[in-house]
């Protein structure tokens, strides 16, 4: 029988506020524990939250860039359950009322358009951290509150993801979203962002949704893509052998790429959900979403689709350079220099990504400002240098702040253009070879490309291709 | 005793000497509490503090606040810097915040003096301060029946004469019920009105921070004080408030006051009917215009109010784990550890509300109980609104009873709940309301008048509250 996999992916992303959603805590990652605190992150009695607008902002951006519909009023809820790193006893987050309902994420796999539709995008706090030492004798659980209150978006897709390829395209997708808008950094490692799948099977034709079970903590696309093949095998297998599924919650191993049962249902929850009374609920005007919407930068897919059509870029380039948005804002400021969309997209496929790879500072930092390698392919282009010697001063730039033209004086590095200069090379090169000078004007004009590339030679690549030319085909012909 | 206004005169005018009247006040206070065990720790050291630093604004040309030199007691739900604050629960044993309540910092910036926090009902669940960890309080009218709860030993401390001022929360009743039982003034601000921030919270979308005091003028200074906008509370209003104490003595003159007659039915006591009676005519003698007005979903109102309560109070309450703060018992896994800290921190009345509240929200039950009193809770408002359309005031008793003695209705929590028959209404709707001394019964038991005004209208219940005080002298 043939099965097909039924995905939802429920996706938690970190805004990049930098308040907390309820407080004035700061979000910074990595501080010392138990230090970016405050009465009302730590659910202090008393203590009151107040809503953060700048995540409304970031959430109502994501809305719109998906083309979701903005809930005009919003109910934050309290999510009642007991843990030891939920200081309240609840978390505050959107129930029946969240503030982004519908839209799509779109992406392209081996040349097809694909959409997945979303359920619902809503507004939470994160909870915070129990820690459990190892090497102590004694059993004890610390507790860091530095990531309650940290303000999450969730995003909630139909299950409508049918294998996990299209879950790791869908997440890529959903990252460069996030990334593009400057919302949230998308760091899967750190938890910036973070997936919980819905996985079942059905035989190909059944409508029916098969039992389902829930995969988490995945920390990579990578591993999401994983361990959803792992569990969607495992499912087949279970019914191939007339077994049933069992509902329960798995925690995937990136160690060795298995799902393991968390709790089974027994222990599932009962939420209590109720409107937080401290919170009066959200309201959004449409003045507030036409600001937003003014901000809303261009989004990775629609951006890929400019570049495919306008600059005659192949799709595979188009990916690459919308990667990321600092890319991207790279590729287009070089091409403000230099409009050769393909010759600016090879360098920076090439030459530059493999420069960046690795280092800290990014696109953004790179060494050589979208500018000056503008500039540097400008006279490429033109034909003022030629490629080898630009690669050469692409080298010097790394490690020279100033602008293309200086390095090109200092260096000497510019074309040899006069005739006068290259006349008596040319001639010493005739002379030296006098049987391919034979065979040229015996005919074989293909020559020519042998005695231009003697006088790059002599010349360290210096000499104007143009000029060499035009001499070389002259003096050869002028002394038969 | 002087009142508010004039001790603060004598204070400023060097009639009175700050330190003298602190050093006999603070004697004092043990000798109440020896009585009356309405307070939970006087805070001596912040007192003398203050009043020296008050001493020496007197000395110079700085301005003096509203408040000046004034002592006030607090309930002890709400939040004093580095002062315990127990509400009355042994599970919040050891619990110190290390920040004020807004209402803290604005009575310290106005010039008040903060002497001590006032015994309560545990988590202020509770009509009679029977429900305390910390013992039951008195009524200094009769040291045999309760004050009232949950704010009781707050209205004691003023009853008893120590405090011209007081300040005490109100969920369902908590500051008007005991105002009534001990013969003091009472005001539930309308919901927004006074910042929530640092009151530990019973039921988020009723709680508010009132006034207690010895007569209406005080409870007035004390309002304008408390009241106004905190960026710190999302529910606070934004809108500023008119002044309570500008227009006092401004009469009822052209006022239509309404008496409903929901409230004037079987099981209020006859001499509070007959009271209150009086009071209608007392104020229509004084040019205000008496009409009867129809509140039929009044009979709801208790239910509805304590399906609500108790469920925010089940959600508000589940921070006491003993995993940050507060008393934790000893287990072997993390759920006994839970219920273990629960079971010892918590009291009979605190216990059984939470469990009603867990019950009304879960989610097989959330339709038929918690959906259901959150839209008779929309029909009550909408409909008191509409009365208030048609008058500017509603006239009630504040309670169907005086002060009943000490463990008359501890046995039958039921009895005990429908003592806030009278006031819960407007905690639902959201309307202020406020309870003033209008005689007593045969017994010499203090007699509440309670008057219920439009959203915002604290000053046109402060107006006939003044008339009724004249007219009961």
């Amino acid at each position: 029988m043939n099965f097909e996999a039924v995905i939802g992916l429920e996706v938690h992303a970190q805004l990049l506020t930098k308040s907390k959603i309820f407080c004035g805590c700061s979000t910074t990652f990595g501080q010392r524990p138990n230090s970016a605190a405050c009465p009302v992150c730590l659910g202090l009695p008393g203590a009151l939250p107040v809503l953060n607008r700048e995540a409304v902002n970031m959430a109502v951006k994501m809305i719109l860039a998906v083309d979701g519909s903005v809930g005009m009023t919003s109910v934050f809820a309290r999510k009642n359950y007991f843990y030891p790193d939920l200081p309240k006893g609840y978390q505050i987050s959107q129930f029946d009322r969240p503030i982004g309902i519908g839209g799509r994420i779109a992406f392209e796999d081996n040349g097809v358009r694909k959409q997945i539709r979303l359920t619902r995008i809503h507004l939470e706090e994160d909870a915070g951290k129990s820690l459990h030492p190892e090497g102590h004798s004694e059993d004890f659980t610390r507790i860091d509150v530095n990531r309650c209150g940290v303000p999450l978006m969730e995003i909630v897709s139909e299950p409508e993801i049918r294998s996990p390829r299209e879950a790791y395209l869908y997440l890529h997708a959903l990252k460069q979203i996030v990334e593009h808008l400057g919302i949230c950094d998308g760091n899967m490692e750190e938890g910036s962002l973070r997936c919980d799948a819905n996985v079942s099977i059905r035989p190909v034709g059944e409508t029916k949704l098969g039992t389902k079970t829930e995969v988490k903590n995945l920390n990579s696309i990578r591993g999401v893509e994983k361990a959803l093949r792992y569990e969607i095998d495992r499912q087949i297998a279970i019914v191939s052998s007339g077994d049933r599924v069992e509902q329960q919650t798995l925690l995937y191993s990136d160690a060795d790429g298995r799902c393991y049962p968390m709790r089974s249902k027994e222990e599932s929850h009962d939420y209590r959900y109720l409107p937080d009374p401290d919170l009066v609920p959200l309201q959004l005007t449409p003045n507030w979403i036409a600001t937003v919407q003014r901000e809303l930068p261009e989004l990775p897919l629609n951006r890929q689709d400019r570049y495919v059509h306008d600059l005659a870029l192949p799709r595979y380039d188009a990916e690459v350079l919308t990667s990321s948005p600092g890319l991207a804002l790279y590729f287009e400021e070089t091409l403000a220099a230099c409009p050769d969309a393909k010759l600016v997209a090879n360098w920076i496929m090439t030459e530059v990504l493999a420069r960046v790879k690795g280092n800290a500072a990014g696109i953004a930092g790179f060494a050589v400002e979208p500018a000056r390698l503008g500039r540097l392919l400008e006279m490429i282009r033109s034909k003022a240098i030629t490629g080898k010697i630009g690669k050469e001063l692409f080298e010097c730039m790394l490690a020279d702040a100033r602008p293309v033209e200086a390095i090109v004086a200092e260096k000497g590095l510019a074309p040899i253009a006069d005739s006068s200069d290259l006349g008596g090379l040319i001639d010493k090169v005739i002379a030296d070879h006098p049987k391919e000078v034979a065979r040229y004007r015996a005919g074989q004009t293909k020559l020519l490309a042998f005695f231009v590339g003697q006088v790059m030679r002599a010349t360290g690549g210096r000499a104007d291709p143009a000029v060499t030319n035009e001499l070389l085909r002259s003096k050869l012909a002028q002394s038969e | 005793m002087a009142t508010a206004l004039q001790l603060r005169q004598q204070f400023l005018d060097g009639e009175r000497n700050l330190g003298e009247y602190y050093h006999e006040l603070l004697n004092r206070c043990e000798d109440v509490n020896h009585r009356l065990n309405c307070l939970n720790v006087v805070t001596s050291e912040l007192a003398e503090a203050t009043v020296a630093q008050l001493h020496s604004k007197l000395t110079s040309g700085r301005p003096k606040g509203k408040l000046f030199g004034l002592p006030i007691i607090v309930k002890d739900n709400i939040c004093l810097k580095d002062h315990p604050t127990t509400c009355a629960s042994r599970i919040l044993n050891g619990f110190v915040p290390p920040y004020n309540a807004t209402v803290i910092d604005r009575l310290l910036a106005d010039d008040a003096v903060i002497i001590a926090k006032a015994n309560m009902d545990e988590f202020a669940m509770g009509s009679s301060n029977e429900n305390s960890a910390l013992g039951l309080a008195r009524n200094p009218r009769d040291l045999e029946r309760a004050p009232g709860g949950s704010s009781g030993g707050s209205a004691a401390a003023v009853a008893a004469g120590l405090v011209p001022l007081a300040l005490g929360s109100d969920t369902g009743g908590s500051v008007r019920q005991p105002a009534a039982f001990c013969g003091v003034v009472g005001l539930k601000p309308t919901y927004g009105a006074v910042s929530r921030y640092g009151l530990v919270a019973f039921a988020s979308s009723l709680d508010q921070i009132g006034p207690l005091a010895a007569d209406v003028h005080s409870a007035a200074l004390l309002f304008d004080v408390i009241a106004g906008h905190d960026s710190r509370d999302s529910t606070s209003a934004q809108q500023s408030l008119a002044g309570a104490e500008e227009n006092l003595k401004a009469g009822v003159r052209g006022l239509k006051i309404g008496l409903p007659r929901e409230y004037f039915a079987a099981g209020l006591d006859a001499e509070i009917a007959a009271a209150i009676t009086r009071v209608a005519d007392w104020l229509k003698r004084e040019g205000a215009e008496i009409r009867e007005v129809a509140l039929p979903h009044t009979k709801y109102a208790v239910a509805a109010y304590y399906v609500v309560a108790d469920a925010e109070a089940s959600s508000n309450l589940a921070r006491y784990d003993g995993v940050r703060y507060g008393q934790r018992a000893a287990a072997h896994d993390l759920l006994s550890m839970y219920t273990e800290t629960r079971h010892a921190g918590f009291g009979a009345e605190v216990k059984r509300r939470i469990m009603l509240g867990t019950y009304v929200l879960s989610s097989g039950y959330y339709d038929a109980y918690y959906a259901k009193a959150m839209k008779v809770r929309r029909v009550i408002m909408q409909e008191m609104l509409e009365a208030l359309n048609a008058v500017d005031l509603l006239l009630t008793p504040t309670t169907p009873t005086t002060a009943f003695k000490l463990g008359e209705k501890t046995e039958d929590p039921l009895a005990m709940y429908l003592s806030d028959i009278y006031t819960v209404s407007a905690n639902l709707a959201g309307l202020p309301a406020i309870s003033v001394p209008c005689g007593v019964d045969a017994a010499k038991l203090p007699i509440g008048a309670q008057l219920i005004g439009r959203p915002f209208d604290e000053p046109t219940l402060f107006r006939a509250a003044a008339v009724i005080e004249a007219s009961s002298r």
